[in-house]
């Protein structure tokens, strides 16, 4: 068993445990973004940052991915910790202002504003996605391609893998909530479901014979009324 | 509005700069092949053409399987022989190493030096980092775009050229900074690109690289401590010789190379029978000198040298071996 202390409070918890889940146990809310129950820990949103040590060697770490130490003093909402966090926040807005779950993280964080230039990009890099589809589903159809300012999401060649099996995970998981597949192009699909509400199979027949993971939906409806 | 430029014409020289070498092949500017100006080869046994081979391939991947980074090998081999890297290739690598496609795609896009798009003849990298930045790099790019007439990062329709940007060449003192298959070309401004470009058609290896027989002397460090290994008062072949400490067996004494790439005479201080493997040492720093990579000839280790203008030389480390291999940055003789 480890001891040590999160926002002075003392706690054990057994070897292994991340500073995520120990906070947690607690019920110190720590707000999480790339973390998913199920899926290994990636440290790519930044948002679960605590501070840990003290003095002019206090760091802020991701919780997320940080293993409890022996005699830890952690502190979840230091005014260093909730600076950065907001920060983060204010990134991600510019990234991706669209989406729900950023967007509810602000508001719980209260961020109203960002003071970047605004993008629209469809995903954060968070790599939910990749892990859903490596670690759950077993397939490893979408990765990371790239690097730097050019890294993005998608199928080796951009064009339909042949190990995906239409599932919609990386859809369901998605926090920037943007189709992964380009649903534009029925040979470039990484899955036809869609979890957005402009359905390509309303306009393009050709999606007639493929799979999809949401039937029925609101497209289904609105093409049965169109009949 | 400026005038346009008069397309540089690619056809006239090649024959002539190409000293009766096939005109096929991609590796013409550093061919081995002998070279006969009077009787023009049309295929060495070498040439296979651009045409994706499987078989070849598969002999690439298990020339490198269960090696440590075997991918990086693999893919950098594939890359060497076509130049880029065909999708079939990758899924053939996928299949033969037994990982997923998506891993091998990601390694192929994250590092620059792979390419997934076929590339012509001649690479040529415009430096696109601060310095150069400032100095008009941009400027220089968009006049070998139009002068090439295609975008960075895209292959003229005639396999000559590949465009490419660059950050930061380590060149920054020289920028705007422009190389071509391995040559760098300083303080670079619009008026020089056709200039480059001329050249660049006319052979640049020709230049350097001068005479045919390809005894050329070459000038080492170390790569540890980058001390020069050159030794100007030893002369082998009539050029100073490249000194390193060796031992084998219970010996260990000082061995002198030949700086004469293409020669392969040594002097040292012990004997060393046919066919033992000898290690070398740096005579400054004393550090091991040992590569990653093996002999193609014999599979021995290679001692790796750093070739002053920029390269890597590695030479096979059992005597009477005549395994090397020549990287001068990129162009591999
Ligand atoms: S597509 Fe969505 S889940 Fe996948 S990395 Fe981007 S934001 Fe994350
Ligand atoms: S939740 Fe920890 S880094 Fe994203
Ligand atoms: S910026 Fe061009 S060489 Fe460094």
């Amino acid at each position: 068993m480890i001891n040590m202390k999160i926002n002075g409070l003392p706690v054990s918890v057994e070897e292994g445990t991340t500073l995520l889940e120990a906070a947690k146990f607690l019920g110190f809310p720590i707000p999480t973004l790339c973390f998913m129950e199920g899926l290994l820990p990636y440290g790519a949103c930044r948002l679960c940052v605590v501070e840990i040590g003290d003095g002019p060697k206090a760091k802020l770490v991701s919780s997320c991915t940080y293993l409890a130490e022996q005699g830890l003093n952690v502190r979840t909402a230091s005014s260093r910790v909730v600076k950065a966090r907001k920060m983060i926040i204010e990134l991600l807005l510019a990234t991706c202002p669209q989406s729900k779950v950023i967007q509810d993280l602000a508001s719980a964080q209260g961020v109203h504003q960002q003071r970047f230039r605004q993008e629209h990009d469809d995903c954060i890099l968070c790599g939910l996605c990749v892990r859903m589809c490596e670690q759950q589903m077993m397939a490893k159809a979408i990765g990371f391609q790239g690097r730097g300012e050019k890294r993005s999401l998608g199928t080796p060649f951009n064009i339909k893998s042949e190990v995906c099996r239409l599932c919609g995970g990386c859809i369901y998981v998605c926090p920037a909530c943007q189709l992964r597949c380009t649903y534009n192009q029925v040979e470039n699909a990484v899955c036809n479901g869609c979890a957005n509400l402009t359905p390509p199979c309303l306009e393009k027949e050709k999606f007639d014979d493929m799979m999809c993971y949401m039937e029925p939906c609101v497209a289904c409806e609105i093409k049965n009324d169109k009949k | 509005m400026r005038k346009t430029k008069e397309p540089i014409s690619r056809k006239t020289k090649k024959s002539k700069s190409y000293g009766g070498l096939c005109l096929t092949c991609r590796w013409t500017a550093t061919c081995t092949f002998p070279r006969d100006p009077e009787k023009p080869v049309l295929q060495c046994e070498e040439f296979e053409g651009d045409d994706f081979k499987p078989e070849t391939a598969s002999k690439i991947v298990e020339k490198h399987i269960g090696e440590q980074g075997e991918l990086i090998s693999i893919l950098e081999e594939i890359q060497a022989k076509y130049g880029y890297l065909p999708q079939s290739a990758l899924q053939l690598v996928a299949e033969k190493t037994g990982r997923s496609l998506v891993d091998i795609y990601g390694v192929a896009t994250f590092y620059s030096s792979f390419s997934l798009k076929p590339r012509g003849r001649h690479l040529c990298s415009v430096c696109m980092g601060t310095a150069c930045h400032v100095r008009g790099a941009p400027q220089v790019t968009e006049e070998f775009e139009r002068q090439l007439k295609i975008n960075r990062e895209d292959t003229t329709p005639d396999k000559e050229f590949t465009l490419t940007t660059v950050n930061c060449l380590g060149a920054c003192a020289l920028g705007p900074t422009v190389v071509v298959d391995g040559h760098y070309f300083p303080n670079v401004n619009t008026t020089k690109v056709s200039d480059i470009i001329k050249k660049t058609q006319d052979g640049l290896d020709k230049i350097e690289l001068h005479t045919d027989a390809r005894v050329f002397p070459i000038n080492v460090s170390c790569p540890r401590c980058n001390h020069s290994m050159m030794d100007a008062t030893y002369l082998i072949d009539g050029y100073p010789s490249i000194r390193a400490t060796m031992s084998f067996e219970n010996n260990h004494g000082w061995i002198r190379l030949s700086s004469l790439y293409g020669s392969f005479k040594i002097e040292s201080e012990y004997k060393i029978p046919m066919g033992a493997v000898v290690n070398f040492f740096c005579p400054h720093c004393h550090a091991e000198l040992l590569g990653s990579s093996n002999c193609p000839e014999c599979g021995t280790k290679m001692v790796p040298m750093i070739v002053r203008n920029g390269g890597m030389m590695q030479i096979c480390s059992r005597r009477g071996c005549t395994g090397h291999r020549l990287d001068l940055n990129g162009v591999n003789l």
